[in-house]
This record gives structure tokens, sequence and C-alpha cells, in this order.
């Protein structure tokens, strides 16, 4: 019977082989943060310089291993060790495969160590994809990394370890995933807002590198730019989903509620896309650069913030995580090193001299740095707002809440200002506009976008409507004075760089968001109706016909499926099932909403409860132009990785001659156009 | 002066930090009000359903009740709403709203869209019931007894596990205790 033992122990010792895989990614992590360094303040002769070579084997070393012990988990849960309590208590052997993979991220501790995997990803990928850096600098950049990563390995080991045991009392099956996190949105939604979130780390670490090494100059920016955009296109994806999947699972057609949560995802990517255009003027025009340093810096510390909110509990949201003071305490520490560290080294290391290149009123950087501080004091509102409760708590003012009417009333104006001047941004010229120039160039836009606006109401909803008026007036505005920036470009240079038309299809992706926002919440319905079988109701111009309840069996719930057979003028569109679902280990119910996706509109149907005598409540929404809120945040994305595609990104290593030239003409007020050429 | 201004992102991260901090040791699930074993806090307002209709505290009385603070605004209220129309079938507590800080059109269609679990909503626009009750945000539910006496807050969403942990207990006492005539 030996043999049998042993076959029966080995899985047993797979968790930890996790957790020292882990534990051994925490080694490394330390020895990055200090190793290279040392390298990096020894004399040049000195024997200790070699050690700069450290860092990359080091940050590879940090990234398998935590993929290491990602991969462990996984695999666990796919065996259904239910001895390992994280696995206990989020899956379940009649789970689907799919669903126990992304049950390693359903809970803290999961999530937690997918946190960090994908700042190991970055890490590495940076250490990668650096060639042309210098060495120094870049040795900096991921020993900075590695303190972020000692922070939060030591995080997940200490506080929220997913290997831990559960003997000697072994379950015999899992009390299963939470219902609404099993879902295909959920599978990638997480990882997505990781790397976002986590992405602001790498231009967190650019910014304390530049500070440590005092070099705060347009070569940092060009460094840290495609990386800055990488993290942003991935927290705007992951929001976008997030959004989608709350539309379609949580069954109330909302996609967007202003919870604590989604504002923790909200603020670092207003920061973010501050910071990704301040990192614009830092590079092409020199100036900005203690603003840029601030930017990159406060990006980070609202995504740990946002980790704050989302781990500790002190606020309560749909999706906080299990509540548990020691976890909010490390991380309010994390957070405090973190941002205290770098703000005390900004405090005395920021430029000291002035910027080199001045500008006019009238001139590109000032639309932009009017945009920054507009999406700077659109951050602070949201912070205040989901923070405002806290704090009269905190001060002894008794307990008070704010909901969206805060929200709306605040965030509407703020952004409204935002689109009109990010209108103009691109088309007026760098440093000093020419008087009449821009009139000349926004004439026709703004017509175009007024008359649009105001008959849009009277054509599409057959009367005025003065908010849907200003929404497509700004979209439009928006979309017309980025087209006409990309035409005028294009008879000049007679092309366009990658980089140029990411940031047209970005702005066009906002165009299109506005359009969706505006026209979903002005002309949305939602009508609730009682329904025997065959009964046929007229909404909002679609016949909707209930042909009764089937019994469905799923893998891990039963449910009662709603037969709905939507039509148009009496043509048949689609059959619609919506469920209301059972779950048979949470004993939980849900309502599935079944929806008939299209460009300019939604049928959305919800199954409600069963009234006396066979009939059921049934809820039809219906939602014109939902779908533009996501489809502007994939041009978001889209502009996004064509911009970071941009070859000057991707050059060679520069001899030091050419890297002066560029770095002088930046700096010595030379038109723009100089440095085009000596890029190209 | 000019680099004084720079300690500037310093010192209000630090005093965020301090907020937070204090944010920490007050835990919004477990408030245990200070009017836990207090009778219920006196008012006079209309139900939502009926603006001329006027309620107190004495049509509260007599029952094992629950108040649940909610309103259309609240995200978390729409997610805890099935469960309370569940509770609702339960004939040995009374389900009562206190529709809170909201406006009574949202809040009588949001009764006809999704079912209306209470026996009535006390409709309290300026929240003065909430202020009495330090109500922090909703949803929230009070447990009252029979003698009018609340016997407990709890903030946040209901759901089936919640009650199991925190409100079962609690209510097969008071049934108990109503039973034996207490």
């Amino acid at each position: 019977m030996i043999p049998d033992l042993v076959a029966n122990q080995i899985p047993e010792l797979v968790p930890e082989l996790g957790q020292l895989a882990l534990t051994i990614a925490l080694a490394f992590a330390i020895c990055l943060s200090l190793i290279p360094l040392i390298g990096v303040h020894s004399p040049q002769q000195s024997s200790l310089k070699r050690l700069v070579g450290y860092a990359k084997p080091l940050t590879y070393g940090m990234f398998i291993f935590t993929g290491i012990s990602l991969v462990i988990l996984g695999y666990s849960f796919v065996i259904d060790d239910f001895s390992v309590k994280y696995i206990a208590s989020h899956s379940n052997s009649h789970l689907p495969y799919y669903f126990k993979i992304s049950a390693v991220w359903g809970g803290h501790e999961g999530s937690l160590l997918l946190w960090v995997f994908s700042l190991t990803a970055w890490t590495a990928a940076v250490a990668k994809f650096s060639n042309g850096i210098e060495e120094e600098f870049i040795t900096r950049v991921l020993a900075v990394m590695g303190m972020i990563g000692v922070g939060f390995i030591a995080f997940t080991l200490l506080t929220s370890n997913p290997f831990e045991r559960l003997w000697p009392n072994v379950p015999m099956e899992g009390r299963d995933l939470n219902p609404l996190l099993q879902d295909v949105g959920l599978i990638i939604h997480p990882p997505l807002l990781y790397l976002g979130y986590v992405g602001f780390a790498v231009a967190f670490a650019f910014a304390v590198a530049a500070l440590m090494a005092g070099k705060m100059d347009a070569a940092w920016a060009r460094w840290s730019r495609p990386w800055t955009v990488g993290a942003w296109m991935f927290l705007t994806l992951g929001i976008a989903l997030g959004s989608w999947w709350a539309y379609y699972e949580l069954g109330w057609g909302g996609w967007w509620f202003w919870d604590p949560v989604e504002n923790a995802s909200f603020m670092p990517w207003l920061i973010g896309t501050a910071l990704i255009h301040s990192l614009a003027v830092t590079e092409k025009r020199g100036t900005f650069r203690n603003w840029t340093i601030l930017l990159a810096i406060f990006a980070f510390g609202l995504s740990l913030l946002g980790t704050f909110l989302v781990r500790s509990g002190v606020i309560t949201s749909v999706h906080s995580f299990a509540a548990d003071p020691s976890r909010g305490i490390f991380i309010l520490m994390l957070l405090a090193i973190a941002m205290g560290g770098a703000l005390t080294l900004y405090a005395f290391r920021a430029n000291t001299v002035a910027s080199f290149s001045r500008f006019a009123f009238y001139s590109r950087e000032t639309a932009l740095l009017l945009c920054n501080v507009i999406l700077v004091i659109a951050t602070v509102t949201v912070l205040l707002g989901t923070l405002y409760p806290l704090l009269v708590d905190a001060l002894g003012y008794g307990k008070i809440s704010v909901g969206p009417p805060y929200f709306n009333a605040v965030f509407v104006p703020i952004m409204s200002i935002l689109f009109i001047i990010m209108g103009i941004g691109p088309l007026i010229r760098w440093k000093k506009a020419k008087q009449g120039e821009l009139r000349k160039q926004i004439f026709k836009p703004s017509v175009l976008s007024l008359a649009f606006g105001l008959l849009f109401p009277i054509v599409y909803g057959g009367e005025f409507n003065a908010l849907v008026a200003m929404g497509m007036i700004l979209a439009s505005w928006v979309f017309l004075v980025v087209l006409r920036e990309v035409v005028n470009q294009y008879k000049i240079q007679g092309k366009l760089t990658l980089s140029h038309l990411g940031m047209a299809v970005a702005h066009a992706g906002i165009a299109v968001t506005i359009v969706g926002v505006t026209v979903v919440s002005m002309y949305e319905s939602e009508t609730n109706i009682k329904m025997s079988v065959n009964d046929k109701v007229l909404v909002s111009g679609y016949d909707i016909e209930f042909k009764g309840i089937k019994n469905v069996e799923g893998p891990n719930y039963s449910a009662q499926q709603g037969q709905v057979n939507v039509y148009q003028d009496g043509e048949f569109i689609t059959l619609l099932k919506p469920e209301r679902r059972a779950y048979r280990v949470q004993t939980m119910g849900m309502t599935e909403a079944a929806i008939d996706p299209g460009l300019f509109r939604d049928v959305y149907v919800a199954l409600g409860d069963p009234l006396p005598d066979g009939a059921w409540a049934i809820r039809v929404h219906y939602k014109p132009f939902v779908r533009w809120i996501w489809l502007g945040a994939i041009f978001m994305s889209i502009g996004g990785i064509l911009s970071m595609l941009d070859k000057r990104y991707r050059r060679k290593k520069t001899s030091k001659a050419a890297e002066n030239v560029v770095a002088d003409s930046l700096t010595s007020s030379v038109a723009a156009n100089n440095t085009k050429v000596t890029e190209a | 002066m000019g680099k004084l201004i720079r300690f500037l992102p310093l010192i209000l991260v630090l005093a965020l930090g301090v907020v937070l901090y204090r944010g920490l040791s007050l835990n919004p699930q477990d408030m245990p009000s200070a009017l836990v074993g207090k009778t219920m806090p006196s008012f006079s307002l209309s139900t939502l359903n009926d603006g001329n209709k006027t309620v107190t505290e004495a049509d509260l009385q007599g029952d094992i009740v629950l108040l649940n603070v909610w309103a259309t605004w609240c995200p978390t209220c729409k997610y805890e709403h099935p469960y309370l129309v569940d509770i609702a079938k339960n004939p040995q507590v009374k389900l009562y709203g206190l529709n809170y800080k909201d406006e009574r059109d949202a809040g009588q269609k949001w009764l006809q869209h999704y079912e209306d679990p209470y026996v009535f909503s006390i409709f309290d626009e300026a929240g003065t019931v909430g202020l009495d009750l330090g109500v922090y945000g909703a949803p929230e539910t009070f447990v009252i007894d029979h003698h009018g006496i609340i016997r407990k807050r709890f903030a946040g969403a209901i759901d089936t596990r919640v009650w199991r942990r925190e409100f079962e207990p609690l209510i097969a006492q008071l049934i108990a205790e109503k039973k034996q005539g207490k």
C-alpha cells in the first residue's frame, strides 16, 4: 500500500510549493531593490559597478517565481484541492473548469496574487524592452519596481496567504464561487484592471528614478511615455469591461453607479489621462516637468488608494472584499511609504531651474495645461465624494452618505468644460498661435457641431431637448476638430505618425462615448409589465410576446427560463431567454437578463417574480446607443496601442551624441518641428 | 518660499493618510448605534405612496419590526431588494421601509417596477428620521422588538448569508421573548 500512500501525498504538497515559490520571489525582490542600487552609486572604477548588471536577471527571477506560484494556485483550483482554505471558500467541484481558473482571482487572496503577478510582469517587460534607455537609469527603475514588489509580496504572504491550509478538517466540498462572479466578463475584467492599476507603478518608478538621478528631461519623458500609455489603455479596457459586466449581469440595466469601487478605478484613470498628455508636453517642449512628475506619483498613489479602499473595508460597497483591518493597516503603510518617500524626494529634488521654453497664452501648452488642471479637479471631486462620508465620520461629525446626485451635479459641468478645451487643443499651435489663425480653423467645426447638436434631438427624439443638444454638440465638436487636425497634418506632411493617429482615434473614442452616455441617459425607457402566457405588449416600438417558462438545469444551478419573442413592425427579430437562477451551493438567487444587442439600441429583458395565475412580472428596457459607451472605450484603447507602436519609442540604442542633439533642441526653445526632423 | 511649496503635496498626502487611518478603526458594517436598547425616536411623516397619510413611531409598534433604510440612488439597495422580497414573506417579522433623502416620484416608481416588499415606506425626504437614527448611508436595517425598542442596527446589504449570520439568531430570540410575554 506504500505506493498508494505516496501517490496520495504528492498532490498535497503542491500548495506548499506555491508558497515556497512566492517566498523565493520575495527574496528576488529584496535583492532587486538593494543590490543594483549599490552598483549605481559606486564610483566608476569600483568593482562593485558590476552589480548594475544584476538588475535584469533578478527581475526575471522575481517574475518567473511569482508566475510559478500563480500557476500552482490555478492548478490546485482545477484539481479541487479543498484542503486549501481559499479554494474551499471560492470553488466547488461542480464549477466548470474555466470558472475554476477565474476563481483564482474571485476573492481577496488570489486577486492580490494576480496583482503581484501583474507587477512582476510589467517589471520583466520593462527589463526586456528597454534597449534604448541608459543602463543606470533603467537599473534605478527596476530597483524601484523591486521595492514595490517587496511590499506587495510581503503583504500577500503575511496577511493574505492564498495557500493557507485547513488542516485537519478538510472539507469534502467547496463553498462555491459567488454566482455574480461566474461570468465570462469576470474572467478578464480583473486581469485587465490590474494590468492598468499596476502599470502606473511603471510610470511611478520612472518618475522616482528620474528624481533619484536628478534627470527630469525630455529623454525621461520619452522613455516613460509608451509604458504609461500602455497602463492607461489596460485601465480603459478594464473599466469599460466592468461597466459592461454590471450592465448585463446585475440585471438593472445600469452601466455606472458611482460606487466607491468604481470610483477607485476611475480616479487613476483621470489622473493617468492627465499624465499621458503632460508627458507629451514634457517630451516635445521640455516644460511641465515638475507637474508631470507629480502626476506620475499620484496616478500610482490613487491606484494604491483604490486597492486600500477595496481591501480594508473602510467603505461598504457591492464589491468590497472581506474586510480585515490588519490588511488595511498594511496597505496604508505601503501607501504611506510609497507616497511619503516619493513626495519627500520630490520636495528635495524637483527641478529648481524654471522651464526653458516659454509659451504664450494662446498656445497648445496652455490648452493642455487647462485640460490637465480640469482633470485634476475632476479627480478631486470624485475623491471627495468617495471619501467625504469617511472624513466626516473620522472627524466625529456623525455619518452622512453621498450618492449619484452629487457626482452627476458636479462631474457633468466639469467634463463639459474639459471637452470644449479638448477640442481646441489639437488645433492650436505649440508655443504661440498666430492671430486669427485659430479662429479660422475652428469656425467650420463649431458651426457644424452646433447645427448637428441642435438638430439631433428634434430629428431623433421628436422634440428639442437642451441636455441632448449639449451632449451632441460636445461630441461632434470633439470629433470634427480632431478630424480637421488630422486632415491638416496629412496635407502638410503627406503622412501621419502612428502616435498622431493614435491621438486622433482616442479623441474620436471620447466623442463616441459622449454620444452613448447622452443618448442612453436621456432616451432610455424601462417598462414593468405583468404578462400571462401568449400576452403581447408594445414597448418602445417593439412587440414583446411572452411564451412561457422553461426549467433549465445548469452545471451548478437550476433556472426558470422565460421565453420571450421580440417583434418589430410585425416581423420576428429574436427569441430572448431571461433567467432566474438558483445556485445550489450558495443558495443564492440571480437574475440573468437577456439582451438583443444592436449598434443603435439594446432590447433588454429581465424576468421578475412569478405572479398569481401563472403570470410573470417582466421588465423590458429599451437602451438606445448604449453600446457606444463601450465602443468609445475600445477606440480609446486602439488609440493607445497605435501610439505605443510608434517607431520612435522602439529605436535601438542611439549614440550619446544623437541623444544630446535631441535633448538640446528640446530645451533650447527651437520649434518642435526641428525635433521631428532629428527623429526622422 | 518656492522651496517650501514643494512640500505641499507631501503634507496633503500625510493628512489624508491620518484620515484613512482613523477610518480603519471605524468599521461601517459594525456600528453599534448609540440607540441600541433605546426606543425608536419619534417622528411624524407621510408614507411614500400616499402624501396625505401620516405615520408615527406608534404605527411600527406591536410586532417584531425590520426597518430598512433605502433610496433609489443607492445601487446596493437594488442588490439587496430580492432578499427583502423574500424576507417580507416571513410572517413573523414586519418589514417597513425608510425612504431616505429621495424623491417621491422616483421612490414610487421603484416600488412599482421592482415589487414593494414593505408594509409601508416612511418618506424621509429631509433625512430627519435618518439623522435621529444615526444613519450612515443606505442600505441599513434596524431590528425593533415588539416593545418598540431598537435591538440591532446593520449597515450594508442583506443577502442570504448575512441574514443567516446576523439576523436569524436575533429574530429567533425575539420571537421566544414575545411568546414568553416578556
